[in-house]
């Protein structure tokens, strides 16, 4: 199963929520959609689902047009971020609906519904109604509900966002193991990077209605092809810092000078912006190739294991992940070490022009955890 | 000692709210002589007389029929074409449909009286004169837009998801409508029902004017009871006292709805 979008656009009043999106979805790989809020991501599966008619542009299953094809003929099933069940039907009812507008026999319809509930684990659940259950039982019986009509279209908008962490957790491993057999097309979205990350498949990233990108989910990672893919592909979003390189050897920030990496240089001399990701700035030194940039706390958020750094060396900003727990003051001065090797390049208009080798960076991965 | 307080003052309230039905239960149930002779709290000789005339005489009790039969009747006209309108209203944008549902309203501000000479007229030239589907049809006049507004809050409050879902399930509109929608604003619809009921069983005006004797409305026949020799006042108590009690008894059952009715479905 594919599906296929064309030139895709859609307009309400003004404003513009797809701007001209192509991409050819397929159910060999779970099909991320990333994007920060407004990124146009709810849109897009509207227009998937067939909720929402594009403004211009086709849709294609299985290579046939079904641009303006109502919903009720099409073979989709959706969960939204709500938890939406029909609150009059029971657990078992909800899970029924689509198999009984189908059709099925009683027999074959109870034997899905259990099977998908147990799958859900919400099999002792079945005679209440979605009114008595906890918000992340609900969502089980949504998607429960989107599963048991084993659609070949299977949209997914935000699913896990309104549950508590553990839950969360819980889910992204079943839905991943679920989607690894079916001929479904299953399609994700998330403003998260690391629950993309963790899903794994192909990713597109999104950005004000528009696709910036799509590919497999390491490759995206690894390269963005731009400035914004890669901030709205990393969390916290990628440090840029302004800079330079002149023969052979890299100026950030108008004083910081290193040697240039070997990577930087089919970026030839001129004026860039740097990226590097938060978990690649450290303020201990791990190399002797690392450039050091001298730089006052702002903040230090720390989140349990980790120490999120704000810093800032002439105006400046940036944002560097530590492990453990750091006690740095505000207004505390700060030496933060950065690996040449590390460095995104982008041009002026935001285009990569050189990305680190893929190694480097799993190196740096083992020798921080090893 | 605050709590006494309130309950005091409530207790003077209900007293005071309760006098004048209570003052009336206790005139249906004296002699008209009594009634006019004494200041009595308590009837002095019990009657059931007055009741027991309206029971049995077909000219009082057909006017409760009447009543019931065009109430009820606007009532399920009401709901019918309100319920489809009022999710259109609630699910769809159109030309004009803020001014359309607004001007829906504006037919409750004019006083039904207005209208009084045209639906005369009118339902003369139809023969619909003296039947309970004029009187009927002429309270939708205020009940419709009424029904319309209260149910319209309801249905917004129902995400529009819900909708979609049933559409992706593969629902056809009247079975999601009937199956899925309506048992999820039952308390709207209830709410409707009642004030649909409430205000179309009060309206003398047009019920009225419209009728002459085979429709003829309890609040009609209740003038009657003016003639030559005075009023009959026990037989009229009697009369007001059951009027009150359809009344009461659909309040009874719609009562966990209310509050909500009241504030239109949007709490």
């Amino acid at each position: 199963m594919t599906v296929r979008l064309e030139n895709v656009t859609r307009r309400v009043g003004a404003e513009t929520l797809i701007d001209d999106v192509s991409l050819e979805l397929t159910s060999e790989a779970l099909n991320v959609l990333i994007g920060p809020t407004l990124a146009g991501k709810t849109s897009l599966i509207r227009l998937l689902a067939g909720l929402d008619r594009p403004t211009s542009g086709r849709v294609y299953a299985d290579g046939v047009e079904v641009t303006g094809v109502s919903v009720r003929r099409r073979d989709v099933a959706v969960v939204y971020q709500q938890f939406i069940n029909y609150p009059n039907f029971t657990v078992y009812e909800n899970i029924a609906s689509p198999l009984r507008m189908a059709r099925l026999p009683a027999r074959e319809i109870d034997a899905k519904v259990r099977s998908t509930a147990e799958m859900m684990r919400i099999s002792d659940l079945l005679d209440r109604l979605p009114a008595e259950l906890s918000g992340g039982q609900q969502q089980r019986t949504a998607i429960a509900r989107a599963l048991a009509k084993e659609a070949r279209l299977l949209l997914m908008d935000e699913p896990l966002v309104n549950l508590d962490y553990k839950l969360r957790e819980g889910l992204r491993g079943e839905i991943q193991d679920l989607f690894r057999r079916s001929d479904t097309v299953v399609v994700y979205a998330t403003t998260e990077p690391l629950e993309a990350l963790m899903l794994g498949g192909r990713v597109a990233v999104l950005h004000q209605g528009r696709l910036l990108q799509f590919g497999p989910t390491a490759e995206v990672f690894h390269r963005p092809a731009s400035l914004v893919s890669a901030q709205n592909f990393s969390d916290p979003p990628m440090n840029v810092i302004a800079g330079r390189i002149v023969a052979g050897s890299c100026v950030l920030a108008s004083d910081i000078r290193f040697p240039a990496a070997p990577h930087m240089a089919k970026a030839g001399d001129g004026e860039f912006q740097f990226g590097v990701r938060a978990n690649h700035l450290s303020i201990d030194r791990l190399s002797t190739d690392d450039a050091v940039m001298p730089a006052v706390v702002q903040l230090a958020e720390v989140s349990g294991s980790e120490t999120f750094l704000h810093v800032a060396h002439n105006g400046t900003t940036c944002v560097v992940q530590e492990g453990g727990v750091r006690p740095l003051r505000i207004g505390e001065k700060v030496d933060v070490f950065v690996d040449p090797g590390r460095l995104f390049v982008f041009d002026a208009a935001g285009t990569l022009v050189a990305a680190p080798p893929r190694d480097a960076s799993e190196q740096k991965q083992e020798r921080r955890h090893g | 000692m605050r709590i006494r307080k309130r309950t005091v003052a409530l207790t003077l309230y209900l007293v005071l709210l309760l006098l004048p039905v209570y003052w009336m239960l206790n005139m249906s149930l004296r002699f008209n002589a009594d009634i006019l002779g004494t200041f009595r709290l308590f009837p002095s000789e019990f009657t059931l007389a007055n009741y027991v005339k309206i029971f049995t005489d077909p000219a009082w009790y057909s006017g409760y029929v009447n009543s019931i039969i065009y109430v009820s009747m606007n009532t399920a006209i009401s709901l019918l074409v309100a319920l489809p309108a009022a999710y259109a209203f609630s699910r769809y944008r159109f030309i004009g449909d803020k001014h359309m549902f607004f001007w829906l309203l504006t037919n409750r501000m004019a006083p039904p009286a207005v209208f009084l000479l045209p639906f005369f007229q009118l339902y003369s030239t139809f023969g619909l004169i003296d039947t309970h589907i004029a009187v009927a049809i002429s309270h939708c006049l205020f009940n419709v837009p009424l029904a319309v507004w209260i149910l319209e809050g309801f249905m917004s409050g129902v995400p529009r998801e819900i909708d979609e879902t049933a559409y992706i399930d593969g629902y056809s509109f009247p079975r999601f409508f009937l199956t899925v929608f309506i048992p999820l604003i039952r308390a709207g619809v209830g709410a409707t029902a009642f004030f649909c009921f409430m205000f179309s069983w009060v309206e003398l005006l047009l019920a009225r004017t419209l009728t002459t004797t085979e429709a003829k409305p309890i609040a009609a026949t209740m003038t009657r009871t003016v003639s030559a020799t005075g009023l009959d006042w026990g037989l009229l108590a009697a009369a007001g006292i059951l009027t009150i009690v359809p009344g009461a008894l659909v309040i009874w059952f719609v009562r966990n709805y209310m509050a909500k009715g009241f504030a239109l479905g949007r709490v």
